[in-house]
């Protein structure tokens, strides 16, 4: 469904993304773990056209990607909740929510009461601005808000970050839940623990470069992640 | 009674800055520009009028309407032209580019209709209505009339329709906006189309409060309408109306009770308290609610 071959990306002068290639099955869940600024939320930004690869092609659904504008992008099945959650703060619960079926014109109602039927906290505070919700209900409301545009793929970028553990362990069933339903999902963390536990398959990060791959069993059991990452024997 | 009539005059032209500084607080909101070129779309707008009204012979409001088109084209000319190369461009060349508009705009203006100043046309003639001994002018009942409603349907806009509620998004977070979908160039468009209807408007009655207009018309309203914008806290759109209605008033009164030659000082001065008290303008918080 996504396929990303060879992107280099830089900051600057900053060589953030190196000769970075991996691919995502359709209804697969993949985790791309890895170190603080190892380069998986850059890697995310370029699928999603923010950033821009000075190399290789990044192929959604049979088509090249990588010169498109991100906004055109949603249109074509892409979801991505970035980092930090992003939601408008200023905005209602609603409101927020009719941004993310921008670029839809019906069933916007429906599916409204969809989100609300996964999320009953989002009903409740409905028309409440989205800045006074917990950091939780935000990470709820972002991934509604992405949801609503019904992805093919949906990208996660540090859903549980900034989340106390119970919050951390809720976003998981969630993720759980849409890819039970179906869901593609790309997932950036660096809870690689439970990263790896919902992941069908991962890479690992290191300096902008993937080092490691394999499903989230292997990875989990491999010492070097063990070591590196998960902070056991 | 002589007060209450001053106050209204104030309320009329208050209105009209109000219609100028909307422009500027949404282009600010949305695009994170000052578009100093705003004002002189007034005068554009006004001497579309003329052009249309005067000199074309059309009727009254076909007028105002065409000329209305003329300033939202140009108003987006302006930004495709000018602004837009400089989307990721320091501040200050914008800034600086936004000045040099203003002048070709105004240059513009001298070559086509010379230097002088132009009669505006009378367009609305409307008896004076009396009120026991209070007399308010039938422009100035006509001006509120229209720039009221155009703040009403404006707010209305902003935050019941698809396309405000996306300028909103915008406005806060763009990349968040262009994840939703939302085509950021095309909001920011909209927008300085929609501040230049305004100007437009705001350039057609402002004419006719005053009665001619010159290719330098368009600076002292723009500079105070700019005013405005920060006075009710820049970014805000009911701090656009309420500082642009504010100012208007302080203006007349200043120069019905203290003198013609100091009510702009006057109105400086007022700003200047103002954001000394409270820097973020009257109604601007300081995580701003912006557009």
């Amino acid at each position: 469904m996504l396929k990303v071959e060879n992107i280099n990306v830089y900051y600057g002068k900053i060589h953030a993304i190196r000769d970075v290639s991996f691919y995502v099955k359709e209804g697969e869940v993949v985790a791309l773990i890895g170190a603080n600024g190892a380069g998986k939320s850059t890697t995310l930004k370029t699928i999603s056209g923010l950033l821009h690869s000075k190399t290789g092609s990044i192929t959604f659904l049979n088509e090249d990607i990588s010169k498109i504008e991100p906004y055109k992008l949603v249109g074509r099945g892409l979801a991505h909740v970035p980092e930090g959650r992003r939601i408008f703060l200023q905005m209602t619960v609603r409101e927020n929510l009719e941004m993310g079926a921008y670029t839809k014109c019906e069933n916007i109602e429906k599916d409204i009461e969809n989100i609300y039927a996964r999320f009953p906290r989002l009903r409740e505070r409905e028309n409440q601005i989205a800045g006074t919700l917990s950091g939780g209900e935000q990470q709820m409301l972002a991934i509604g808000r992405a949801l609503m545009s019904h992805p093919k793929l949906l990208i996660l970028d540090e859903p549980s970050m900034g989340l106390a553990p119970i919050l951390v362990g809720q976003i998981f069933d969630i993720i759980k839940e849409l890819h039970k339903a179906g869901t593609t999902i790309l997932l950036v963390e660096q809870n690689a623990e439970m990263a790896l536990a919902v992941a069908d398959r991962a890479y690992v990060f290191e300096s902008g470069n993937i080092v490691l791959s394999g499903t989230g069993k292997e990875l989990s059991e491999s010492d070097a992640i063990k070591k590196a990452y998960l902070g056991g024997s | 009674m002589n007060f209450l009539s001053n106050l209204i005059s104030g309320l009329s032209l208050g209105s009209i800055y109000a219609l100028i500084a909307l422009g500027y607080t949404m282009v600010y909101g949305i695009a994170k520009m000052l578009n100093f070129a705003h004002g002189d779309i007034i005068m554009v707008g006004a001497f579309a009028t003329i052009v249309f009204i005067n000199n074309l012979g059309l009727p009254m409001i076909v007028g105002v309407l065409l000329s209305v088109v003329v300033c939202v084209v140009v108003g987006v000319l302006v930004e495709r032209i000018a602004y837009k190369p400089l989307r990721s461009s320091p501040p200050l060349s914008v800034l600086i580019t936004a000045i040099g508009v203003s002048y070709f705009l105004q240059s513009l203006a001298q070559v086509i209709f010379g230097t002088n100043q132009k009669n505006f046309p009378k367009f609305i003639e409307i008896t004076p209505v009396h009120i026991n001994e209070l007399t308010i002018k039938g422009e100035s009942i006509v001006t509120m009339t229209v720039t009221f409603s155009l703040m009403v349907a404006l707010s209305l806009f902003i935050s019941k329709t698809k396309i405000g509620k996306a300028m909103r998004a915008v406005s806060e977070d763009k990349q968040a906006a262009e994840l939703m979908g939302i085509s950021v160039n095309k909001t920011i468009t909209i927008t300085f189309a929609i501040g230049s209807a305004l100007a437009s408007v705001a350039g057609s009655f402002y004419g006719l409060t005053y009665g001619f207009i010159g290719p330098y018309s368009g600076s002292m309203p723009g500079i105070k309408a700019f005013v405005a914008a920060v006075f009710g806290g820049i970014g805000s759109i009911p701090g656009a109306m309420l500082g642009g209605i504010l100012l208007g008033i302080i203006e007349n009164l200043a120069k019905a009770y203290v003198s013609t030659e100091l009510s702009d000082a006057i109105v400086f001065g007022v700003l200047i308290v103002v954001l000394l008290v409270k820097p973020t303008g009257l109604l601007g918080k300081k995580t701003n609610e912006k557009v």
